[in-house]
């Protein structure tokens, strides 16, 4: 009898372009990405990590609500939207919002979604796009289904989604990774790897060597990729649409990353389950450090340069958290006619009802 | 006698079962190292070890088919659902699954479970974390469904839980976990199952609710007393199955009665009440029995939490109704 767990194991390797220090060290797999398009993935990494600290600070000064912050993880979700094109489909999960907000979300409907007002869930019409999911994994099942309907249309699109470490042991996973490939959809599988679902490491998620490797189950393709790499990122992604467009199917990728901060919040002391040693570890693997080594290497980044990224950000976000400070509170009446195309007779009544209320 | 809140008496019925009886086992996403994403099992797993306390990998739907599994092999399992807004994962396994196993196995298999889950609203949640699913589990048979109000109750009625033989749903309303402290003994007591109680007396109309909204109750009780309207306060603490004697017994001396749940109107344990009350009692009623709930709507967001939920003002609104109508 032939065992072949140990064989299938070996060959998912962790793909690479830049090592930690910012060195090329996969020179054959090198995106052909022009100088401003470089400078701008960097641009965007150091405004999205800029998002996320006053994001924090705005949370803990009660203006904004539920956020799950994002900083480590910026190659991981930035390098994937990179590859995609402007009608290509997102179903993030509730740590995606940088890749919505780089996909056209506006950055004050981002914070309205943290607030909790439906407005910031209320996509723009030209953003293909649902708000980010809070069921772990719902929205991979969703993804076949959106691929599928593209294939149906005859589009030259992809449906990409994102879960973590701890998505892949529910069953939403493996039935929208399945299902993708028995149809031969056009979607992209993105697991952000970051150690830890809230608590539980990624050793008791599952006993597979890789996460990547569930994909042979389904016989999809899967590929493991170094997530604090943003070159990486965006070429495994950028494959995998281009095989996807090409009508090979879908692709699993599994990005290893680290959050630095909580899971949420809400409450969650990453020191209860991490040590300061891994930590340290992971601040090693630093995707804009390692990313700027690369960009100030060939001349195309400096210090005043990343401090205008800055500057900017902070502007934006001082305009944008005080717009949706001003957009108008949500009334009962407006949750009872987001309700249904036409309202039934128990829910007009309600209408009625609360309108009453709110008029006094 | 130690002060506890809600949800360290809690920990202490779960302490006190596991080490009475060595089949009990605590496990879900975050319980063992992290002790629970609200601390409701913290200590539990250093305590007993890894193999009566654990974390399992991330899906709801494994836990229930987990559940099952170890039940038939002897086991007394307490699992959590982290917020009772992910059931829906796992609706097959309890709804479909454990509640029907004791019937269809005609008395061979029987689920000796206790699923518990915070919930309820208030308290700032993103979507699916706070939705009051309550009556979704009282429709089905085979469950029996327990929502405690204070702290001394909430551990004597999961003792009960825990050693009962059939399925129970124990939920924990999230805004409660720590409002107060009240006196709960450390040694182990029991609190039944399917008994309600009486939270506070009064002879012109009786309110009948459970969970966070018995004490929006009293608060609308307590104004209600200042203009001379004697309110009479009963706590369900089981939703599934209803005390109707309890609730009758009230009914028939104050002829009034409002129903006051924090779920969406429609379907839901409030109309059951209702119709308790007026199939056994309508002879005794000088009124129609109304009820206060939240609209029909999908829970609201976090931001509309205050304007959409059930509050004191809207039960003392529809005692007046009563009074005068």
């Amino acid at each position: 009898m032939k065992h072949v767990l140990e064989s299938v194991e070996s060959l998912f390797e962790t793909f690479q372009i830049l090592n930690e220090d910012g060195e090329l060290v996969n020179k054959d797999d090198m995106p052909d990405l022009s100088d401003d398009e470089l400078k701008e993935l960097m641009r965007r990494m150091v405004y999205t990590r800029i998002l996320d600290q006053r994001s924090i600070a705005l949370n803990r000064q009660g203006r904004l609500g539920f956020y799950a912050p994002t900083a480590g993880q910026e190659a991981s979700q930035l390098g994937s939207q990179f590859a995609l094109e402007k009608d290509d489909f997102l179903l993030p999960g509730y740590r995606d919002v940088p890749q919505l907000i780089w996909q056209g979300l506006p950055l004050y409907q981002a914070f309205l979604f943290s607030k909790g007002h439906f407005h910031g869930n209320q996509m723009p019409e030209d953003l293909q796009a649902l708000s980010p999911q809070i069921i772990i994994g719902a929205q991979y099942v969703q993804t076949a289904g959106v691929a599928l309907g593209m294939k149906k249309c005859g589009a030259k699109t992809v449906a990409i989604t994102y879960t973590g470490d701890g998505g892949t042991s529910q069953g939403d996973f493996y039935e929208g990774i399945n299902f993708a490939g028995a149809f031969k959809a056009p979607a992209i599988f993105v697991v952000q790897n970051n150690g830890f679902a809230i608590s539980v490491p990624r050793e008791l998620q599952t006993n597979a060597k890789t996460l990547a490797q569930k994909a042979v189950a389904a016989g999809i393709e899967g590929i493991q990729v170094d997530g604090m790499d943003v070159l990486a990122v965006y070429a495994a992604t950028k494959h995998a649409r281009e095989r996807a467009i090409a009508g090979e199917g879908p692709t699993l990728i599994e990005t290893l990353t680290y959050r630095y901060g909580p899971h949420t919040m809400s409450g969650d002391d990453p020191t209860r389950y991490r040590s300061e040693e891994l930590d340290n570890e992971w601040a090693k693997k630093d995707p804009l450090v390692r990313f700027r080594k690369f960009l100030e290497g060939k001349k195309l980044w400096s210090e005043d340069e990343e401090n205008k990224v800055i500057e900017e950000a902070k502007e934006d976000i001082k305009k944008a958290i005080k717009e949706a400070e001003k957009y108008p509170k949500q009334k009962v009446t407006d949750l009872i006619g987001n309700m249904f195309e036409v309202l039934p007779s128990n829910l007009q009544e309600q209408m009625e009802e609360y309108k009453e209320k709110e008029s006094k | 006698m130690a002060q506890m809140t809600m949800i360290q008496a809690i920990t202490d019925a779960m302490r006190t079962e596991l080490k009475k009886d060595e089949n009990v086992l605590v496990f879900g996403e975050d319980v063992g190292k992290n002790g629970g994403v609200f601390r409701a099992t913290e200590g539990l797993q250093d305590e007993f070890g890894e193999d009566r306390v654990f974390d399992t990998p991330l899906a709801e739907s494994g836990i229930g088919g987990l559940t099952i599994g170890l039940a038939t092999q002897g086991f007394r399992p307490v699992p959590e659902i982290q917020f009772f807004g992910f059931v829906y994962e796992v609706i097959d396994s309890i709804s479909g699954q454990m509640a029907r196993m004791r019937y269809r196995s005609g008395g061979r298999w029987n689920m000796p479970v206790t699923v518990r889950a915070p919930f309820g609203g208030g308290v700032h949640t993103p979507e699916l974390h706070a939705d009051s699913l309550e009556g979704l589990m009282a429709q089905q048979p085979g469950l029996k469904v327990v929502i405690p109000s204070t702290p001394y109750e909430a551990k004597g009625l999961l003792i009960s839980a825990i050693r009962d033989n059939d399925p129970v749903i124990f939920l924990e309303h999230m805004k409660l976990y720590r409002s107060f402290r009240e006196e709960v003994p450390e040694e182990e007591y029991t609190v039944e199952i399917g008994k309600a109680d009486v939270k506070r007396e009064g002879k012109d109309v009786t309110l009948v609710s459970y969970g966070a909204m018995v004490h929006s109750c009293l608060k609308a009780a307590e104004e209600l007393e200042k203009d001379g309207i004697s309110a009479e306060v009963i706590d369900l603490r089981t939703v599934s199955p209803i005390d109707t004697d309890t609730i009758l017994e009230s009914v028939k001396k104050t002829n009034r009665a409002i129903v006051v749940q924090e779920a969406q109107k429609q379907a839901g344990v409030a109309a059951n009440v209702v119709s308790e009350i007026q199939e056994r009692a309508i002879l005794h009623l000088e009124a129609p029995v109304l009820r206060v709930t939240a609209p029909d709507t999908v829970y609201a967001f976090s931001d509309a939490e205050e304007v959409w939920l059930p509050n004191h003002k809207d039960i003392i609104e529809k005692v007046n109704a009563v009074m005068n109508f």
